[in-house]
């Protein structure tokens, strides 16, 4: 097994390479293979590390020490374990599909950013598994700011447009933000431990070392990394314009991987979290705060893209709560179920887009059902799975998240209830208006519709699938099954103490969920299929499809006062202050040169005149005992 | 006061008076005038000390040759008091001082210095400077710089022709 | 006689022809000063050869002591003729260019 490891990160990353230096004498196809094919073959070693692991090896490889100052040795280590092994099936499942689909995506392109394209793609695998491998916090900040870095790179692919190197700036500015409070954890860590291991962070010795201020403050601080990565409140408004970026990279940074690294985190530090109770509680109020705020900007938007990157940060928040209640498992779940259908969504979406010529618009398409009936069908199926409507793979991480949230404050589980009735209301509204009723967009819009190649097709019928029986692994017991995940998770996370509620009870909530959200999809399709609301919204709708005017709020408080200091620097302070300092100087000793220049007459006389003086002076000098000498002695 | 310490005094103002005239006078012609005066009177101190060859030697190279090339060029070019260019005031003012301050230090220096105090010089005694000995030096120990001077006058004499030449 | 005595009278000549370089803009008058210069020298080292004699005399009747001092004046004397031979065809040449001996025409140094 040992030997296995390091293969995962090492083919993605010859990927890259290749890609990369060879992006302009590849072929297209060469480079898709390529790409492609470093995935699948990561995707592989995955598998076999995966059974390994369920049979009860778990390692961590140490390869050499990355930093090794006085006491402190951070190795550069690996660690495969259940938590890990789950991730990096994920990563390279999802990530090779939808390597796979992008070939043909992406075949538009000109060969050179076409390879530039999987270069990146590859890079941020290769990034993302380190980020899950890694045996220590330092080795996951790597992993972190590598991701960070391709996701700046993705969104701003298209970097002619202005606006699209302005979301990227965006994404990455904000990540900076949480990684600087992932980075203060990282230091408060190592100040107080000496060490950066998990193995030897989690265990009981060193939570007893920890003041609970300590491991308060490490924790908060580690979920401001997170918030900035998985774009909670109130650093989420990144991730809706990081759908600037290439549709597959939506899919795949955006939804599947990347934005699911905080919950990584914190499932990874579960043990801290346990024992702090402040941080458990924010992270519970600010994932179900985003999962409700989120839900109801989704209710009004109008680019498909647009309302998967809300939706997203929605099902985030779901996940953080799941976090917060203690349900790890059901986070990590919920994680996995997710990456399935919502990949399945953005592909869905960047199929409907690709057949559209690039039209993101849902009120100019309509009736989509039957030019593309295979988008049609799976995108339906991933709708249902994101609804929570059994036995799709949806209701079963998001009931036991909802459950433990009940089991923690009822308050919690009521308002997910409603977070969920407008997921399932607003995928439905996206749903209805872009495949059923008539088609609205143009002739030859229409004329050129059709269905996308099998390249695109196959990876959105395999995660069509997946999202259906995804949530297998996760029966729980009350309908019978006995939970395989929570099983094979059990020696990484903590066991869920409140997860204790009467069967009765979770019928009942379950009942109630899956029938709010029945309610909502036959409103939604009832309302949208014949007449999709097509006027400029009105009011509170207004507002909705504004975002709540955060973007603006923000422009105002952060962004704008920041530009007018920066302003204000660049033109008074740099320009009179600096500049005038400099010039000044400048001007002095040009003046003053100009004033000594008239000395040099060119006429003998004058230079007499001063060698004179200048014997007077050096006599008087020297008679005066070598005073001059005596000044820079003593 | 013996009468060549008189001589002494009287030649040593008619020296410092005619170099001071030779500045003064606007008159080119009588600045060389002057100057031939300042030759003199050095040479009558060369008299006075008993180097009877420097004495003839500087009369007639420089009384002789010199001031009379000197007096000879100014009248060629016909240069007179209207011709003559004045600094302006200032920069004179300023020459002066410096050289006043120039003397001023030097002179202080002289007066503190050990090595020429209570040092005398021999007046009429001691015949060093006699043609007879000065003649045997100069033909044996200094034949050599002797020689060399010559060809230096050579080069000079080629220098001021090719010089003064038309074009 | 003290060697101070013409010491300073070397002295007071030898800056006299300073002032005079110094305040004089004809260029013959500044090649005079520059040979009352030289002459004040040649008073200076004629005064100190007699003294060196008179210190060495004491000792030795038949002494030569001092006489390089005077051999010195007379080469002194040699090289200030060849001197002002071509000093001389410099400023004949310089007044027929420019029809003065103003030395202020002579700034050439500053570029």
């Amino acid at each position: 097994m040992n030997q296995l490891v390091y293969l995962v990160p090492l083919f993605p990353l010859l990927g890259f390479l290749i890609n990369g230096l060879g992006r302009k004498s590849l072929s297209k196809s060469m480079i898709g293979t390529i790409g492609s094919g470093a995935i699948l073959a990561s995707f592989v070693v995955s598998l076999m590390l995966f059974f390994q692991v369920k049979n009860g090896a778990v390692a961590t490889v140490n390869y050499f020490n990355f930093i090794n100052v006085q006491n402190l040795t951070i190795p550069f280590a690996f660690q495969v374990d259940q938590l890990s092994s789950l991730f990096l099936l994920i990563i390279t499942g999802v990530g090779f599909l939808i390597h796979l689909y992008s070939t043909a995506y992406m075949h538009e392109e000109e060969p050179q950013h076409f390879g530039r394209y999987f270069a990146y793609l590859n890079l941020f695998v290769f990034s993302m598994l380190l980020l899950v491998m890694g045996a220590n916090y330092v080795i996951m900040f790597i992993g972190w700011e590598g991701v960070g870095l391709c996701s700046y790179l993705l969104i701003g692919f298209w970097f002619k447009n202005d606006n699209y190197n302005y979301a990227a700036k965006k994404a990455f500015i904000m990540n900076r933000i949480g990684d600087l409070g992932f980075l203060l954890a990282i230091f408060w860590i190592i100040a107080k431990l000496g060490t950066v291991n998990y193995a030897d962070v989690f265990t009981n010795d060193s939570i007893q070392k920890l003041s609970s201020t300590d491991i308060t403050a490490i924790t908060i601080l580690l979920f401001v990394g997170a918030m900035g990565k998985s774009a909670q409140i109130p650093l989420y408004t990144w991730l809706p314009d990081a759908m600037a970026g290439p549709t597959p990279v939506s899919a795949l940074i955006h939804a599947a991987t990347m934005v699911t690294a905080g919950i990584y985190m914190i499932a990874r530090s579960n043990l801290l979290y346990s024992a702090s109770e402040v941080a458990q509680n924010l992270v519970a109020i600010i994932g179900l705060a985003t999962a409700l705020f989120s839900a109801t900007i989704a209710l009004k938007q109008n680019d498909i893209k647009k309302v998967l990157a809300y939706s997203t940060v929605s099902q985030l928040g779901y996940m953080f709560l799941g976090l917060g209640v203690g349900a790890y498992t059901g986070a990590v779940f919920h994680v996995m179920t997710h990456a399935f259908f919502k990949a399945l969504l953005f592909l869905g979406a960047g199929s409907v887009i690709h057949a559209m010529h690039h039209e993101q618009d849902i009120r100019k398409m309509g009736g989509l059902k039957k030019h593309l009936p295979i988008t049609h069908i799976t995108f339906l199926l991933g709708c249902i799975a994101i609804s929570g409507i059994p036995p799709f793979s949806g209701f079963f991480s998001k009931d036991e998240i909802l459950a433990a949230a009940f089991a923690h404050n009822p308050i919690y589980w009521g308002l997910g209830v409603a977070g969920a009735a407008m997921t399932a209301f607003y995928m439905f509204r996206l749903y209805a208006t872009t495949f059923l009723g008539t088609f609205r967009g143009t002739q030859d819009q229409e004329h050129h519709l059709h269905e996308s190649p099998s390249a695109m097709t196959i990876p959105l019928i395999v995660l069509a699938v997946l999202s259906v029986i995804g949530g297998f692994v996760g029966v729980p017991e009350v309908l019978g099954g006995h939970h395989a995940l929570h099983e094979f998770l059990s020696p990484v996370l903590v066991t869920e103490q409140h997860h204790e509620i009467a069967h009765q009870t979770e019928y009942m909530l379950m009942g109630i969920s899956v029938a709010i959200a029945a309610i909502a999809i036959i409103f939604a399709i009832n309302k949208f299929s014949k007449k999709p609301d097509l006027q400029d919204a009105q009011g509170l709708g207004k507002t909705l499809e504004n975002k709540w005017y955060i973007d603006e709020l923000y422009d105002a408080v952060i962004v704008n006062p920041l530009n007018n200091l920066a302003g204000f620097f660049k033109n008074v302070v740099e320009k009179s202050g600096i500049d005038g300092i400099v010039n000044g100087v400048g001007r002095l000793v040009s003046y003053s040169s100009r004033q000594i220049r008239l000395i040099q007459s060119g006429q003998v006389g004058g230079y007499i005149l001063f060698m004179v003086m200048a014997i007077v002076v050096i006599v008087l000098i020297w008679v005066n005992d070598g005073f001059i000498y005596k000044l820079f002695t003593k | 006061m013996s009468a060549t310490q008189i001589l002494f005094w009287i030649l040593s103002v008619v020296a410092l008076f005619s170099a001071i005239m030779v500045l003064l006078s606007k008159n080119p012609v009588h600045s060389v005038l002057w100057l031939i005066a300042v030759f003199f009177s050095i040479s009558g101190h060369y008299i006075l000390l008993n180097a009877q060859f420097l004495a003839i030697v500087n009369m007639i190279v420089y009384a002789g040759a010199i001031m009379v090339l000197f007096l000879f060029v100014v009248m060629l070019m016909n240069l007179n008091k209207e011709t003559e260019p004045q600094k302006n005031l200032w920069l004179k003012l300023a020459g002066v001082v410096s050289g006043g301050c120039l003397l001023m230090i030097l002179v202080s220096l002289i007066r503190q210095a050990s090595e020429v105090t209570n040092k005398q010089v021999l007046l009429k005694d001691g015949n060093i400077g006699l043609i007879k000995n000065l003649g045997k030096a100069l033909f044996s120990d200094y034949v050599v710089p002797f020689e060399i001077s010559s060809v230096l006058f050579l080069s000079a004499m080629i220098g001021a022709v090719v010089i003064g030449k038309k074009n | 006689m003290p060697i101070q005595y013409y010491i300073v009278l070397s002295l007071a000549l030898f800056c006299i022809g300073i002032v005079g370089v110094l305040t004089r803009r004809n260029a013959i008058i500044i090649f005079m000063c520059i040979e009352l210069m030289l002459n004040a020298v040649n008073l200076l080292l004629v005064a100190f050869s007699k003294m060196h004699h008179n210190t060495v005399l004491a000792a030795d009747k038949a002494t030569q002591a001092g006489i390089e001092g005077q051999l010195f004046v007379f080469f002194i004397m040699v090289v200030a003729a060849a001197e002002v031979s071509v000093g001389l065809a410099i400023i004949v040449m310089m007044f027929r260019n420019t029809h003065s001996v103003d030395v202020n025409f002579l700034n050439r140094l500053k570029n």
